[in-house]
């Protein structure tokens, strides 16, 4: 049987020269294909980190220690998997959603959470659209607020408990990654969750619902209620509408 | 020479073994058949609610990570595996450089997979697409992959033949360019030992994090898979490539070209413009170096496509380059800025992966499994003809799978941005566009299903065949029946 993986027809000189060059050493062709491979994300990565990259706005202030503990719920739930928190600069998109997200509404969002799909509608917004209530009772079973929705019911958030000291190694963590948390904020995790939390249990007995300001869905809550805020803020600020 | 059922002899003499390569095989129909089971639950998930069953553990959130990383990693990865440990030895005519650092690779990749599997439905994630697994478990990716690559450029370095040939060009990128992204990708700081926060914020871990998603399609499903073509589509079709200076221009066009492409992911963000531009225009030239590759494939079966009415072997590769053809296609379509407008967010991005997923990836790993199984065992393939009804069962599934989704995805598209004569959305309740997606949703189901069964048809065939009574012929290298 011949070899139908010897390589046939005519060569045309580069083609002897590849066969030369790279063909009979490995080292020549692997040096070369890893820089191939190199040069793309160069040019784009590392602009970056320089003015040429994306804008920061001290408008912006980190999450606090009850919305990172929310945040940690957002990301390990997957949630962006059916919602992405990215407004594009479109009038359908701008009228649904409101202001189209601007890249410093991000900055101190790790991991970015813009998502790709929208199985659910856009979240980035969201902050200050429905009472907490409304959140507690959507979670718990989405078609109690949203007839026929197909979202999960998420009912065990509503029991179980987050812990203050994973909180915290969140916020040390963040903080080594360059979120300016001061000391001060680290050293008083416990008090800014329970105060933070109790605000929102508050709300929700006013509505007529039981809860209790460590549980997850508390958390859930403040971080959902957070989306958006800033920016939006900040562009009414400067006077921009959308 | 010993020949024994688990090695080849080489024409040098060189005893390849093809004992790492039968369970790379294996490994590669188990987890096939699991991850696409999950695929078919989280299908149904969507088009019928109450299969996420209440419970933390299976809800759609949790359960699609365990999909695409069963799918990517475990079903596509060990075909990889399975074809580069039996080529390579081939065309190298050597054993590899290590069948210590091979069984290593082996059993770290699956341990690495169970591990995914475990900590999915926990809920550990990073939800960066495709890169969702915790840092302990990237760093142990991290240390199998360099296992691989030593063994890899050890395995070049004892070769006995002088030329390096192109399936192993595109072997190679896989293994450089996987390491590249994989590191630099999962940079962060762990808070816990379950979770860990990026270097990159925002936008920036973003554009990182596409970098890496859109060449991960680019290197683990799409140049290793190329280098599979070029080994054994030649072999199926007992013919040589096509051309070889083809093959040239479009590998070193290809490897170049992926790699700017990524911002395609983010258009229309806060990306900064001239990112998204980028990624746009090489977007768009990375249609050549594609095409290229799926020309090259198809023209080598001039002359053969009378084998291909009857080879199954033959039909599953032929159907894998043309699904690569049209989903290079479309990518370059879905990176011109207006047709992403529409397109993004979308069920026509599912249809565009899964015409890649299910056809190229899919279609390719079935056509180079019928072909190794009787080889590798060295007896003739069971069922024959459950191989050609397999076939058509899954381009079926297919059709009906990628059907459905362009249509949802055009139909959500159109109707997110409709705006009635007033000025305001004509379709301002979100979930109204979603209740139009249902049927839709469970058509794909049908579709996905049908190609399940065709992975568990292929299984069973497998199966039977390993399980079948000793061929008679002894020659390692004795073709099949062709059907
Ligand atoms: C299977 C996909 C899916 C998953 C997973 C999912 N959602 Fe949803 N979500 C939806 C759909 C569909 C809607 C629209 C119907 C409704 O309001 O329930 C929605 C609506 C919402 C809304 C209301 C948005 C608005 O503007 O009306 C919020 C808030 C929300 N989801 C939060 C979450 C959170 C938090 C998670 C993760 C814990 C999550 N969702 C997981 C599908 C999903
Ligand atoms: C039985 C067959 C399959 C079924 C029923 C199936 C079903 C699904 C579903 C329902 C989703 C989620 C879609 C959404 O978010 O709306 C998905 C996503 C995905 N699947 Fe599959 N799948 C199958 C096979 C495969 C295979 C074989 C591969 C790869 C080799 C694959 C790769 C992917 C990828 C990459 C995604 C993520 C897409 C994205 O984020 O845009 N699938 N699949
Ligand atoms: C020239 C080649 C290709 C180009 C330019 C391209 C381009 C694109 C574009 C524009 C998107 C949509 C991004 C968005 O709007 O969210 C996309 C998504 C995707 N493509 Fe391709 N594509 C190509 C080939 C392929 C192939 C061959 C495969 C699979 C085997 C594939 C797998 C995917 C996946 C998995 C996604 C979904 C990513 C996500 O959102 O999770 N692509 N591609």
């Amino acid at each position: 049987m011949a070899d139908e993986t010897k390589h046939h027809g005519s060569e045309k000189k580069y083609g002897q020269f590849h066969r030369r060059v790279f063909e009979a050493n490995a080292v020549n062709f692997a040096v070369w294909a890893t820089i191939a491979i190199l040069i793309g994300g160069i040019v784009e990565i590392v602009p970056m980190f320089t003015p040429a990259g994306p804008e920061i706005s001290p408008d912006v202030t980190p999450y606090t220690a009850l919305e990172v503990a929310g945040r940690d719920i957002y990301v390990s739930e997957g949630c962006y998997l059916c919602h992405s928190q990215w407004v594009r600069p479109m009038r359908a998109e701008i009228l649904r959603y409101g202001p189209w997200s601007r890249a410093w509404e991000y900055q101190y969002d790790r991991p970015f959470q813009l998502g790709s799909r929208r199985i659910g509608p856009d979240l980035h917004r969201v902050g200050n659209k429905y009472p907490d209530a409304w959140h507690y009772e959507h979670m718990r079973d989405p078609r109690s607020t949203s007839p026929g929705s197909i979202m999960p019911s998420y009912a065990w958030l509503l029991t179980k408990r987050i812990d203050p000291a994973d909180v915290e190694a969140s916020m040390v963590a963040l903080r080594k990654t360059g979120t300016p948390y001061s000391d001060e904020e680290i050293a008083s995790v416990e008090q800014s969750l329970a105060a933070q939390g109790g605000e929102i249990v508050g709300r929700l007995q006013v509505a007529g619902i039981e809860s209790e300001p460590d549980r997850a869905i508390v958390a859930l809550i403040a971080y959902l209620q957070r989306l958006g805020v800033d920016g939006r803020a900040a562009l009414q600020k400067r006077g921009v509408e959308y | 020479m010993q020949t024994s059922a688990s090695a080849g002899i080489g024409a040098h003499g060189a005893v390849y073994d093809d004992d790492i390569v039968k369970k790379f095989l294996i490994a590669t129909v188990a987890w096939g058949v699991v991850g696409m089971l999950v695929g078919v639950i989280i299908a149904l998930q969507l088009a019928w609610w109450p299969a996420n069953l209440g419970l933390p553990w299976t809800t759609f959130g949790r359960l699609r990570p365990l999909h695409t990383n069963a799918v990517i990693f475990a079903f596509a990865g060990n075909i990889c595996f399975t074809g580069i440990y039996y080529s390579m030895q081939r065309l190298l005519k050597t054993r590899m450089w290590s069948d210590a650092l091979s069984k290593i690779h082996f059993w770290g990749w699956q341990l690495i997979i169970v591990s995914a599997a475990v900590t999915f439905p926990l809920g550990l994630t990073q939800s960066r697409e495709y890169a969702e697994l915790i840092w302990p478990i990237d760093i142990a990716i991290t240390l199998i992959w360099v296992v691989f690559a030593i063994n890899f450029f050890g395995t070049i370095a004892i070769r006995n033949v002088k030329h390096i040939y192109v399936a192993i060009w595109f072997y190679m990128s896989f293994v450089i360019t996987i390491a590249v992204l994989h590191i630099v990708n999962n940079l962060a700081v762990p808070a816990t030992f379950l979770r860990s926060y990026p270097v990159y914020s925002g936008m920036t871990d973003a554009l990182v994090q596409w970098w890496y998603g859109h060449n991960a399609v680019g290197f683990f499903l799409t140049t290793p898979f190329l280098g599979l073509m070029y080994y054994f589509l030649p072999k199926a079709a007992e013919r040589p490539i096509y051309s070889y200076r083809l093959s040239i221009i479009h590998f070193w066009g290809l490897i170049f070209l992926y790699i700017w492409a990524g911002p395609h992911h983010l258009l229309y963000s806060g990306l900064p413009d001239w990112a998204q531009t980028l990624g746009m225009v090489f977007s768009i030239m990375l249609l050549a170096p594609s095409w290229g590759g799926m020309l090259n494939g198809l023209l080598t079966l001039r002359g053969a496509w009378e084998r291909v009415r009857t080879d199954p072997v033959l039909k599953f590769m032929v159907v894998a380059v043309s699904f690569y053809g049209m989903s290079t296609f479309e990518g370059p379509m879905m990176s011109i800025r207006g047709v992403n407008g529409l397109a993004h967010f979308t069920n026509w991005v599912i249809g565009h992966v899964h015409s890649g997923a299910l056809g190229w990836n899919g279609m390719m790993t079935f056509g180079v499994l019928y072909w190794l199984v009787p080889r590798l065992w060295n007896k003739p393939l069971a069922r024959p003809a459950m191989a050609t009804q397999h076939f058509w069962l899954a381009t079926i599934g297919i059709v009906l799978y990628t059907v459905a989704m362009w249509a949802a995805g055009l139909m959500e598209g159109l109707q997110w941005r409709a705006i009635g004569d007033g000025g305001q959305l004509a379709n301002p309740i979100f979930i109204d566009i979603v209740h139009r997606l249902e049927p839709f949703y469970w058509l794909r189901l049908l579709g996905g299903f049908l190609y399940l069964v065709g992975a568990v048809m292929a299984a069973y065939n497998f199966w039977k065949t390993i399980r079948g009574p000793e061929s008679l012929s002894t020659d390692v290298a004795a073709p099949v029946p062709a059907t």
